[in-house]
């Protein structure tokens, strides 16, 4: 299999300390859709900026399409495309002009750049707004243009940072569907970041879970869930009984895989959870300890993420929206 | 399309990537007719009240209250005197204020537009723009020469228009010739690529664009006044005629003029004088700005 980006042991330390990537090594294959998966924070859009040659790596190794992408930066260039966090379509430029300054960027003949635009603004259904500046344009159609402008020079590799942040729900459902008819129509490879469990089940072939700037995980969406050994019980329970353990409580059997303690909240992993549940509820029961709750949880990334950073990515997200755009806004300033 | 990016060779490239750029810039300049009308309403202003003012009383930076309490005999006894000032600097020439100052302004308008330069790149730095042109695989060199480029474009047909409204308001025009005009029109060009290079490099230097408005308001009004654009330097005290002596805009001013006012009047000298100096202000601005860009576009 060929290897479109390989990364070792890649560390950024932003001048003022901050440990954004901390030696993070992961490989991507050619023609797959490769997700990074992390809250905020967690050093995402620093490995994407490291690839895609805008900042250079304090220590460590990465590779793009063979090329490394701090001596041979510019061949890296030729061969990426970048939809970035932030969109930056030009908003005193229409839709058309927009994409007629990315494709003399790259260097497309005139007559090959004009049907490529206008394939690629039927493509994401732009067509009719082409002659509009781009500032009438709403998110969703914004993120389209940016798109479009990543696809035009053909790119081999197309880095996604956040493909659909700040987009409502069906947008959000078009963008991967424009994002999975790429991939059927191009041979070409994907890497993504998201903070959306979904969106990384449900478009990427394999996921890396990010968190401070360290992979906790690596896999297929189904490898990471099937990791988890099954389902997982969660028990809220008043309070453990005076010197009992918690092995002596929900002893580790045939059936109970793994048991875990986090606050008053027993995690357990079992291989059917359906069966196993009345079992634990009637022996805890019979043993003292008070049930409050109970909750069956079936895999998803979700529990994968809980699984390996011990957090839920949704608890560490509120407002996310909210605290990236403020962020956003400290960052320009800070630059 | 692999095939015909080898075949083009990188210099031609490079050309293609500043044109592309310039456009750009230029085309993000006329969508925004609002922001060309507001550039041009402060010279125009300056114009407006100091120009035509002082016509009409000759009398100048005397308050309005004081200018009305005179006896017409002692206003029209300043304005000769003035006159006769603007005739000693410029030999026989007939320069009334009013086409002294117009001129000035199209010095003026070229320095703002070259001001703006910093804040057009600041804006892409900001928006992230930026970013898009430096994951693509142009020579980092093109976008700050593009950005100047624009500026310079903006600065010629700005004064163009300055000088088109002055017109009809009573601007005399007293063309010296072709070559004269030529060489003023080339000491404007200078004077904006330097002033736009010099604002690029504090834009990449400055990093917060708070910094750069504060440079850009800290510059445009002193370089104004310590300039000859709205006083001759005879008129100055001597310790200002000595900063306008280091100020491009004198030169930029007294280039134009000139040209443009001084008829038959006009001294080679002097032009060629002015042009040396432009050039020589554009040569060191645009070497420092190609360092900066150098070290900092390469970000860490
Ligand atoms: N230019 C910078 N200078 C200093 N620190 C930075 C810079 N950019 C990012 N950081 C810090 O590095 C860490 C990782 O940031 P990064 O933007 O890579 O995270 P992310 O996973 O993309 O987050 P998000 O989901 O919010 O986009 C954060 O703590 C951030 O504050
Ligand atoms: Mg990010």
């Amino acid at each position: 299999m060929m290897e479109d980006v390989v990364v070792e042991n890649l560390w950024k330390i932003y001048p003022g300390g901050i440990q954004a990537v901390k030696g993070i090594s992961f490989t991507v294959h050619h023609g797959e859709i490769f997700s990074l998966l992390g809250p905020n924070g967690a050093g995402k859009t620093t490995t994407i900026s490291i690839l895609t040659t805008l900042i250079k790596p304090t220590k460590g190794k990465a590779l793009v399409g063979g090329f490394d992408v701090e001596k041979e930066a510019k061949r890296v260039r030729e061969i990426i495309g970048l939809v970035p966090q932030d969109i930056v379509v030009d908003d005193d430029l229409t839709g058309w002009d927009n994409l007629m300054v990315q494709a003399a960027l790259y260097h497309i003949p005139k007559s090959v750049a004009r049907k490529r635009a206008e394939d690629l603004l039927e493509f994401m259904d732009l067509k009719e707004f082409a002659n509009k500046k781009a500032e009438n344009y709403s998110g969703g159609m914004r993120r389209r243009l940016e798109l479009a402008a990543a696809l035009l020079h053909r790119p081999k590799i197309l880095f996604l940072d956040e493909p659909t942040l700040g987009l409502d729900v069906q947008v959000r459902t078009a963008v991967w569907d424009y994002i999975n008819r790429i991939r059927k129509e191009e041979d070409m490879t994907l890497i993504m970041t998201t903070h959306y469990m979904e969106e990384a089940d449900k478009l990427s072939d394999r996921v890396a879970i990010i968190d401070y700037g360290e992979i906790k995980a690596l896999g297929s969406p189904k490898e990471l869930k099937d990791s988890l050994g099954g389902d997982i019980i969660e028990v809220e329970v008043e309070a453990l009984p005076e010197g009992s353990s918690l092995e002596s409580l929900i002893p580790v059997n045939g059936m109970v895989k793994e048991v875990k303690l986090r606050g008053n909240v027993i995690r357990i992993k079992t291989a059917e959870g359906e069966k196993a549940l009345p079992n634990i509820v009637i022996s805890l029961s019979s043993k003292g300890v008070t049930v409050k709750s109970v909750n069956l949880i079936k895999p998803s990334l979700d529990e994968v993420f809980m699984e390996f950073t011990g957090k839920r990515i949704r608890e560490s997200e509120v407002s996310k929206e909210e605290v990236f755009k403020e962020r956003a806004i400290m960052r320009r300033r800070a630059r | 399309m692999r095939l015909e990016m080898m075949e083009k060779d990188s210099s031609g490239k490079v050309i293609t990537e500043i044109q592309v750029l310039t456009v750009r810039e230029l085309k993000k300049w006329l969508n925004k007719p609002y922001v060309v009308a507001m550039m041009l309403i402060q010279p125009l202003l300056w114009i407006a009240l100091f120009g035509k003012a002082f016509n009409l009383t000759g009398i100048f930076s005397i308050p309005p209250d004081l200018l009305k309490n005179l006896p017409p005999y002692v206003t029209q006894q300043i304005q000769t005197m003035f006159n006769g000032i603007l005739s000693r600097l410029f030999g026989n020439a007939q320069i009334d204020y009013f086409s002294y100052m117009a001129i000035g302004m199209m010095a003026v308008i070229s320095l703002f537009a070259g001001l703006q330069t910093g804040m057009s790149l600041s804006w892409d730095r900001r928006l992230g723009y930026l970013n898009k042109l430096l994951v693509s695989p142009i020579s980092r060199g093109s976008i700050i020469v593009s950005k100047v480029l624009g500026g310079t474009v903006k600065a010629l047909v700005q004064s163009l228009i300055i000088l088109l409204i002055a017109l009809p308001f009573g601007l005399k025009l007293e063309i010296a010739g072709l070559w004269q005009v030529l060489a003023a029109l080339l000491g404007l060009v200078l004077f904006a690529i330097g002033i736009g290079t010099l604002m690029i490099s504090i834009t990449l230097k400055a990093k917060s664009w708070e910094t750069q408005m504060t440079v850009m308001n800290l510059l445009n009004l002193p370089l104004m006044f310590a300039s000859n654009v709205l006083v001759p330097l005879a008129m100055m005290p001597d310790w200002l005629q000595v900063v306008a002596k280091f100020n491009p805009l004198t030169y930029t001013a007294d280039i134009l003029r000139q040209a443009l006012l001084m008829g038959t009047e006009a001294s080679t000298s002097a032009i060629l004088k002015d042009l040396g100096i432009l050039t020589l202000t554009a040569a060191i601005l645009l070497t420092v700005g190609v360092f900066v860009a150098g070290k900092t576009l390469r970000k860490d």
